[in-house]
């Protein structure tokens, strides 16, 4: 979706504030919300990028208002509402009414930090890959409604392959229940005026993480 | 004034309610421990963060099939090392040379490669950051006071998937011979996402 969350390019958002010596959580909440997070993912309650298409869908004057951590939390009850998993007046009441709903795995304390260790996103390919590095492709302009990880101000950009980083579920398929779908991957470069236009840094090359979909030959 | 306080105030109150309530009912449900989210408050607080980065870094300066190794895969290459713990596949690094530096960004939201530097820096998150790194990196790291040469290239990289970036910093001048627990305190965080420097020695 054309949402406040893909901000690659955007002006006005002021300097970069850099904390020193920044805590890893400002406030005790933080951190539940972080775990919650993490113990929801390894349950298989939802995908990260349902995580992630819930915190896109937050309004975008919200979105510029919360902190990180804020976003998660909104984001998360969003999930627990639409999965099912807890209902509105449960999350009011701040207990549980009815039973639970049965979830694939249970964090528990005597798998940390083993499990913390990220999970892999490949998965068995489809068909082969279509392209190879040094090859030159344009990504499509496409605009779903839905979630896409293709970022906006890299759409109808030729770039070139740079490197193939395997065969992964597709984020657009997952984050909309369609199934894990996979698609190649692959490391696209740009230079900088293909993307900025000729004010651009000269010698600036940015790469996107694409999947084969994204991606048309030249 | 006053009012603006009591504002940010009440809803910090709402928030911390809001997260609450989500436990409590995720706890009594069953989907999840109470023990386990303090282990995992715990564990990304003393011991998942930028030292790890830090090994893998300093090792690469001073061993250079292990340099190698790391560039060609860095999940691979980070799980022969006994002292950092466990990283999940698609890890990369990203190799700074005289001509061209590596800075990484998740224009989208704010993937970072927690294993090795653990949790993102508020600035990393941040709309500014994410919104300039593509357009504006020379600009960036300008507030970051870094001015690199006009000829070198910077290159980077939009984390728009699963593969985590690392940069790999040039080695200082001036650290030959040194062991590498004291290259590694050379190694700073944002040195590995492409905002900073190492430390001279």
């Amino acid at each position: 979706m054309d949402g406040i969350h893909d901000m690659g390019g955007m002006d006005g958002f002021g300097n970069i504030e850099v904390e020193q010596n920044e805590p890893p959580f400002h406030e005790q909440w933080e951190g539940r919300v972080m775990a919650l997070q993490r113990a929801m993912g390894y349950a298989g309650a939802w995908t990260i990028d349902h995580a992630r298409y819930a915190r896109e869908r937050i309004p975008p004057h919200i979105y510029l208002n919360a902190s990180y951590y804020q976003k998660w939390a909104l984001a998360m009850r969003t999930n627990v509402v639409e999965r099912g998993l807890a209902g509105v007046d449960e999350l009011q009441a701040g207990r549980a009414l009815r039973p639970r709903k049965s979830l694939p795995r249970r964090l528990t304390a005597d798998l940390i930090p083993e499990k913390l260790t990220r999970g892999s996103f490949y998965r068995q390919q489809q068909a082969p890959a279509r392209f190879k590095p040094g090859d030159r492709v344009r990504t499509k302009n496409i605009h779903p409604a839905a979630h896409t990880r293709l970022p906006r101000y890299a759409r109808g950009k030729v770039g070139v392959i740079e490197r193939c980083q395997g065969c992964h579920m597709y984020p657009d398929s997952v984050a909309s229940d369609l199934g894990d779908n996979p698609q190649w991957l692959y490391t696209v470069v740009f230079d900088g005026r293909e993307l900025w236009g000729p004010d651009s840094d000269p010698i600036l090359k940015v790469s996107i993480e694409a999947f084969e979909p994204y991606l048309d030959p030249t | 004034m006053a009012h603006d306080h009591d504002h940010e105030h009440s809803e910090l109150s709402d928030t911390q309610l809001r997260v609450r309530a989500l436990e409590t009912v995720l706890t009594e449900k069953g989907y999840v421990d109470s023990a386990a989210l303090d282990a995992i408050v715990e564990a990304y607080e003393t011991k998942i963060g930028p030292r790890n980065g830090a090994a893998v870094v300093a090792k690469a300066w001073s061993d250079p099939p292990f340099r190698q190794a790391l560039l060609a895969d860095a999940s691979k290459a980070v799980a022969t090392l006994a002292h950092v713990s466990r990283v999940g596949d698609h890890l990369v690094a990203v190799e700074n040379t005289p001509t061209t530096h590596n800075m990484v960004v998740c224009t989208l939201c704010s993937c970072y490669p927690w294993e090795v530097l653990g949790l993102p820096p508020i600035w990393y998150k941040s709309a500014p950051y994410r919104s300039r790194a593509v357009k504006d990196p020379r600009g960036v790291l300008a507030e970051f006071g870094i001015t690199l040469p006009k000829d070198t290239g910077i290159r980077v990289w939009d984390s728009t998937a699963e593969t985590r970036f690392i940069v790999l910093p040039i080695r200082p001048a001036g650290t030959d011979g040194w062991s590498e627990e004291k290259l590694a305190e050379l190694v700073t965080r944002d040195s590995m996402i492409g905002t900073g420097l190492p430390k001279e020695p």
